[in-house]
């Protein structure tokens, strides 16, 4: 890529701090530039951050038909899978499973709900009442 | 506590902390393309069964630690590296470093990663930054990729060092043990070396999936994406590797011009050898093309291109590259060195 070359498309992390990129100045001779972002990158950011809130939205609805409980919303939304979740946790994946279902998650005792709640960074009252603060 | 550290940006966050860490105890040659190069970094690698952040696998460059590893390696420098079972140990281990005056390179996670802007903050383990200080409860931080030092609680530190899922850190943190003269020579052999590996880890491995083979062979498949996987995961796939290709700290073309750029710098070393500069536009060419690909991709994930043709054309850039690419490192496993 020429110098000249360079996208200068403001992306989110453009606003932050500029990227170092690698091009070539006239002689062909490498030299580094900074770049703000560039809309092919920043349309594959946001074609994947679509994907992730259609699947929370997907999760809030079957919570909200009482098909799963708020602890696959908030797995979907801190986009975590059932070996993060289970890392942070420290609950067997069947576990979580488990948890997922509303009957059971009903029973949760509060040392298990806490587990949760340092895992997605929410209170106890957040998850069972399915709140989160950003955003 | 404040160490005497220069911060500065790279493309890279691995490069960067190695170059850094490295300039620090006093190998003033090192730049980061060099550290890329000597660290033997340019790689592809597609892996079908194995999924991150729900998409597939792809890397552009080699295992995360490899290129601070190998490139110390080369230059004879010796090196600390811990893991750590408990978080106290962690912290009494790093502040120890500080105390006794040497900046730390340290692997997190960004998912919680404060100053990065919530869209890039994915459950991704293997990002590379510089602790050279703290004050009250405040952690200092040369964060290669950002353009400014910028500071982490110590809470918020303690949180991304032990972030979990793939790759976990578990605290790990890293620096050169001591300092040490490195002389041109030892830039020049480990350069050699460097390159040799590259050949290497590019040419034959074997089986399908990894180096040029690797890049032919995600080609092929992205042909079959549309009939297998629908649009919409197809268009998810291919942002992916737009992702893995151009996203923070490649320089652009997934590396491949941070790479033509260790080339030219390489001849500046090795002057007899000018089939390096030639050698090294090949990769820029590699790089363009790489771009290209990704325009390609964007069309289809945007939806304004659909059909099996559009998907042909993305597959064939892959097709094409992987020719260029083979060209380009058989003809550098074919120097005849002459240090």
């Amino acid at each position: 890529m020429k110098k000249e070359d360079i996208p200068q498309d403001l992306s989110s992390l453009g606003k932050i701090t500029n990227e170092v990129c690698y091009v070539t100045d006239p002689n062909g001779n490498y030299v580094t530039a900074l770049s703000k972002g560039w809309e092919v990158k920043i349309t594959a950011n946001d074609t994947a951050w679509k994907d992730i809130e259609d699947r929370v939205n997907s999760a809030k609805q079957k919570v909200l038909n009482k098909q799963a409980s708020p602890i696959l919303f908030f797995m979907e939304k801190r986009l975590m899978d059932l070996s993060i979740l289970s890392a942070y946790t420290g609950f067997w994946k069947w576990q979580i499973r488990q948890h997922m279902k509303p009957s059971i998650f009903n029973k949760l005792s509060n040392k298990k709900l806490h587990k949760y709640s340092n895992a997605f960074n929410v209170s106890v009252d957040d998850i069972i009442n399915m709140r989160t603060n950003e955003d | 506590m404040k160490i005497n550290f220069e911060h500065k940006q790279a493309a890279h966050c691995e490069n960067g902390v190695t170059t850094s860490l490295l300039k620090n105890i006093g190998v003033h040659q090192m730049t980061e393309p060099l550290a890329f190069g000597i660290g033997s970094g340019l790689f592809f690698v597609y892996i079908p069964f194995l999924k991150i952040n729900k998409g597939p696998a792809i890397a552009f460059r080699t295992m995360p630690g490899a290129i601070f590893k190998r490139t110390c390696d080369s230059l004879n420098i010796p090196i600390i590296r811990k893991k750590f079972r408990s978080k106290e140990q962690a912290s009494d281990f790093l502040i120890k470093c500080l105390e006794q005056g040497d900046p730390v390179g340290v692997q997190v996670g960004v998912y919680y990663l404060s100053y990065f802007p919530k869209e890039y903050r994915f459950h991704f383990n293997a990002h590379n930054l510089i602790v050279y200080g703290k004050e009250k409860d405040n952690f200092l931080i040369s964060d290669p990729i950002m353009e400014s030092p910028t500071v982490l609680s110590s809470y918020e530190l303690e949180r991304v060092r032990f972030a979990q899922g793939a790759l976990a850190p578990k605290g790990q943190l890293y620096y050169p043990e001591k300092s040490i003269y490195v002389s041109d020579d030892q830039i020049k052999q480990a350069i050699i070396r460097g390159i040799k590996r590259n050949v290497r880890d590019m040419l034959r491995i074997p089986g399908p999936i990894a180096g040029v083979s690797g890049i032919s062979f995600t080609g092929k498949k992205i042909k079959q994406w549309l009939d297998k996987r629908g649009l919409h995961d197809s268009g998810l796939y291919l942002a992916q590797l737009v992702r893995m290709q151009e996203e923070i700290g490649t320089g652009g073309g997934g590396f491949r011009y941070i790479y033509a750029a260790f080339l030219q710098e390489a001849f500046g070393y090795l002057s007899n050898h000018g089939e390096l500069l030639e050698i090294s536009k090949l990769f820029t060419q590699s790089g363009d093309l790489w771009r290209d690909a990704a325009v390609q991709a964007a069309g289809i994930y945007k939806g304004r291109i659909t059909t099996q043709q559009d998907f042909n054309v993305m597959g064939d850039y892959l097709l094409n590259i992987a020719e260029l690419e083979k060209n380009a490192f058989e003809a550098l496993s074919r120097i005849k060195w002459k240090p």
